[in-house]
């Protein structure tokens, strides 16, 4: 019993350092990590001793914020370590850390050899910027509230407390395991043969098959749960935010990752959404609503004043 | 039901996305009327929804070299045309049972049921919100900014709901009237 626990507590831990190496391995063998230093400059290091000439050259380094690739950063001076590890760069303003920055850098030169040409990303702390993607989906930039996404479902499902949360649960479940097969898709099929204009229609085709493949695993493998939630699979196909965040994670070239944290704090937050307004919901069953506005109407009010409520997150920040 | 909400803030949003519901409803109408015979029953639902995305990925398309800046005012939305309950509904009830030339004109008329809901209630919310109609300045003043906001699209669709139930009601009430008299 005590035995096991352990097991389990080492495999959690193992799966965070997974996360937390994913966080800081790079785009190119050469360069083992790149990380922002202080408020106005990059700190990059690489797997084997640079050449001292080619590092100084500050031509060899382009440096942009990535939503606008042609403003680039001047680079004031280029410090390099005395083991020739590692580099420096600074930069004559301060950095907006809350973006991530592209930098390419031209022909390494190692030993007199040439390792090719790198382009990373420096991003602030990754697990913050994941955090903030989950927290960003569930409650700040809420499908239901601030973007309007999934209402029929919505509308339809949380009359009651239970209905509620098993749409939500299964929403969810369904979200997540459709956003990572159509990121998968999009990243490895999609964008490398230049298919990306077939975009709806893979993702509308992938949305239907993993609810049957999910409805077929359940049905299989846990009779009582299917029992409990075969009913919602069906409905979760007509949400448009099954197929929103798929789109979401093309336009925005989210990794995995990301992906994945963007897919689960979809689907928490419309079961958070969902929730909230069945528990409204059934108390106004028993208040004493005007006949004109009995149904949906009123609920349509109430969604109203749950997204003014909402609108107070907008424009909030984490890390 | 999903647009009615996020999109409607200016007549002009309504109107390209009525448009765009539009075109796709009649082509995927005609499509499905046209090859209702050599789909197997089992597999219609699927094939609609293929129909569906096919027409949507044309029109997004066409939308985003034409007009790009409506487009980009849409953003997502035309692209979430695709999971329109009321198109599939409209092809699982008419198209696929009707020659094509019924069917085109059932899409046309649902397509203009559906722009005439957008139309009035961007028109609703763009005179209250910001005075102005179709972006030309109608009322001099801003009466109410907060129709501007996202969140007053839910009570926009909420107080017409209200009204069509009231409109019904006082329909049936003199109906009553007139069948007790």
């Amino acid at each position: 019993m005590k035995e096991s626990r352990i097991y389990r507590w080492l495999l959690l831990a193992l799966l965070f350092w997974g996360l937390l190496l994913s966080g800081c391995a790079t785009e190119h063998r050469f360069i083992k990590k790149i990380t922002f230093k202080g408020s106005n400059s990059i700190f990059i290091i690489f797997a084997g001793p640079v050449d001292e000439a080619w590092a100084k050259e500050m031509g060899n380094y382009a440096v942009y914020e990535k939503p606008d690739p042609d403003i680039l950063l001047t680079i004031t001076n280029i410090i390099v370590s005395p083991d020739r590890m590692s580099v420096t760069l600074l930069f004559d303003g301060e950095l907006n850390q809350l973006q991530p920055h592209i930098v390419t850098i031209k022909e390494i030169m190692s030993e007199g050899k040439s390792q090719g040409t790198g382009v990373v990303t420096a991003k602030k702390l990754y697990f913050g910027y994941l955090l903030s993607i989950l927290i960003g989906a569930m409650i700040i930039k809420n499908f239901v509230f601030t973007k309007y996404l999934g209402l029929c479902v919505f509308f339809g499902t949380s009359q009651k407390k239970s209905t509620a949360i098993g749409m939500g649960v299964t929403f969810t479940i369904v979200a997540v395991f459709s956003a990572m097969m159509s990121w998968f898709l999009y990243q490895y099929v999609l964008k490398p043969y230049r298919l990306d204009f077939l975009q709806i229609v893979v993702f509308i085709g992938l949305v239907s098959l993993s609810v049957q493949a999910v409805d077929t695993i359940l049905r299989k493998l846990n009779p009582l749960l299917f029992k409990a939630f075969g009913v919602f699979l069906v409905l979760v196909i007509a949400n448009c935010i099954i197929l929103a965040v798929p789109l979401i994670l093309a336009g925005n070239e989210y990794n995995a990752w990301e992906s994945l944290m963007l897919a689960l704090g979809a689907g928490v937050g419309f079961l958070i959404a969902l929730f909230l307004m069945s528990s409204v919901r059934e108390k106004l069953e028993l208040a004493n609503v005007p006949p004109t506005y009995r149904g949906l109407p009123i609920a349509f009010i109430v969604a109203g004043l749950f997204a003014l409520a909402f609108m107070g997150f907008s424009g909030m920040s984490i890390f | 039901m999903c647009p009615a909400v996020g999109i409607t803030t200016t007549v002009m949003n309504g109107l390209m996305l009525g448009i765009a519901v539009l075109f796709v409803q009649v082509f995927s109408s005609c499509t499905i009327a046209a090859i209702k015979n050599y789909i197997h029953p089992r597999i219609r639902i699927p094939t609609y929804t293929l129909t569906i995305a096919t027409w949507v990925t044309v029109i997004d398309l066409v939308l985003a070299a034409y007009v790009p800046g409506a487009y980009k005012a849409m953003g997502i939305f035309v692209k979430l045309i695709v999971a329109f309950a009321i198109i599939t509904m409209r092809l699982e009830m008419f198209a696929a049972k009707n020659p094509i030339i019924p069917s085109f004109w059932d899409a046309v008329g649902m397509g203009f049921g559906f722009l005439l809901g957008m139309m009035t209630l961007g028109f609703v919310r763009e005179l209250l919100g910001s005075g102005t109609l179709f972006g030309y300045d109608v009322l001099g003043v801003r009466p109410l900014l907060f129709f501007v906001l996202p969140a007053a699209g839910f009570f926009c669709v909420g107080f017409m709901m209200a009204l069509f139930n009231y409109v019904e009601l006082v329909f049936n009430r003199m109906k009553q009237k007139k069948g007790s008299a």
